[in-house]
């Protein structure tokens, strides 16, 4: 299901120590703080450094960017309901949210993307310039 | 080609026409019943929803629902739905604390989201459930510290993180569950009932926190007087071997192994015992915890 590329990311990836949500307290804190070391590692590491995220205060909502190399094959595909959900609840509470970006957002991309290029829904900005 | 009219009056026949129509599809709407009666008639959609009143179980009661569920067409041969209410979104909502809160979910994740809650919360429920062949099934009172929660004895999907999905059976119509354990629970009369403490050891910080609590509540207790029965030790009138019984590991050493021991009642030992939690200081793969403030963390990941 994971393939070697996919693999190769996430064990560059830190993984956390503290099972805490939202609703913990200073647990919570803790947590946060290892996300976000955890996504600054992964940042600082050039081969995974496809995606900018930032929260909120009390690190409930996240919001950012991400980039995508459209028909340059990087990592797998995989289905977020029946392949990353299950990964996901095995590995509490280990993995984080760059996890999820790596295993989830990432290939659900690779299979997004390409379909929404094929049907014509997205282009390419830079060549949409060049033909106007 | 026809006149002005004829046109008009064409026009005003579609209109009526069109009424009819609308006048037919218009939902005849029920209004608010006020007071919630246990008469069983048919224009009453209450009645068994108040069973347990008429049984004399409960003397006065308010019920609140809450589901997320969309209604399906195959919920209506036991919600009280019609079908051009599918699709609507059922529920009540409350802030209000209540006295007992009953699980009649369908799946493991949203037991145990009751679970942590009602941990959390310190909230009395009972969470019930059916096998997915119908034949069996648990009752569970939870009194959060004091009786087993959830996750202190979980199913073993759940111990085992596995995807419940994988539970789900092919050609399994789970609506029609109820029908089936109906039927299955004429011919059995066979239900054992048992008492679980909490476990010790379970995974919710909530449950440890509850249970913490009800030691305290229950050493606050007045005492009653235990008689005390002394038991004389056992020793045989000659050993001229000098024979010992030896443990071959020392206390210190099992424990390491196998993490602190359940306090049991004499003659009682675990069957299993869960390796003592891994110490992960040693490891290099997971983060290292600095002593950077989470507004550093931020400003630094802003800045990359």
């Amino acid at each position: 299901m994971v393939d070697e590329a996919t693999k190769k990311s996430l064990a560059q990836i830190p993984l956390l120590k503290t099972k805490a949500g939202p609703r913990d307290g200073e647990l919570w804190v803790g947590r946060l703080k290892e996300e976000y070391q955890s996504l600054i590692k992964n940042n600082k590491d050039s081969d995974n450094d496809w995606f900018r995220l930032e929260s909120n205060k009390e690190g409930t909502r996240w919001f950012g960017k991400c980039w995508y190399f459209h028909n340059l094959l990087k990592g797998g595909k995989i289905c977020l309901t029946d392949h990353f959900k299950p990964l996901w609840a095995r590995n509490v509470p280990k993995f984080g949210i760059a996890h999820a970006m790596s295993l989830g957002l990432g290939p659900w991309l690779a299979v997004e993307i390409p379909d929404l290029v094929d049907k014509g829904i997205i282009t390419h900005k830079a060549k949409e310039e060049a033909a106007a | 080609m026809s006149s002005v009219e004829e046109l008009q009056k064409k026009i005003r026949q579609l209109e009526n026409e069109l009424e009819a129509e609308k006048q037919k599809n218009r939902q005849v709407i029920r209004q608010k019943i006020s007071q919630m009666s246990s008469e069983v008639v048919d224009s009453n959609p209450y009645s068994r929803l108040m069973a347990l009143k008429r049984m004399g179980i409960v003397d006065n009661y308010e019920l609140l629902l809450f589901d997320y569920d969309k209604v399906e067409l195959a919920n209506m041969n036991r919600l009280f739905y019609q079908p051009h209410q599918s699709g609507i979104q059922g529920g009540l909502k409350a802030g209000q604390p209540v006295d007992l809160v009953l699980s009649c979910v369908d799946n493991f994740e949203a037991r145990m989201a009751i679970n942590t809650a009602c941990n959390e919360l310190g909230q009395i429920w009972i969470e019930s459930g059916v096998s997915e062949n119908a034949v069996s099934g648990h009752i569970q009172f939870v009194i959060p510290g004091e009786t087993a929660c959830f996750g202190c004895a979980p199913p073993l999907v759940v111990a085992t993180k596995t995807d419940e999905k994988t539970l789900k059976r092919e050609g399994v119509c789970a609506a029609s569950l109820p029908t089936t354990m109906a039927v299955v629970a004429g011919f059995l009369d066979f239900f054992p009932t048992m008492s679980m403490k909490p476990n010790e050891t379970c995974d919710d910080r909530h449950c440890i926190r509850r249970q913490a609590e009800y030691k305290k509540r229950e050493a606050a207790k007045p005492k009653t007087e235990k008689l005390e029965v002394k038991e004389e030790e056992v020793v045989h009138e000659d050993n001229p071997f000098e024979i010992e019984l030896v443990s071959e590991t020392t206390c210190e050493e099992s424990e390491a192994a196998e993490g602190s021991q359940i306090q049991l009642a004499e003659g009682l030992k675990v069957a299993y015992t869960v390796p003592a939690p891994e110490n992960n200081s040693g490891s290099g793969d997971t983060v290292e915890t600095s002593g950077q403030s989470l507004d550093d963390l931020m400003a630094q990941m802003k800045s990359l």
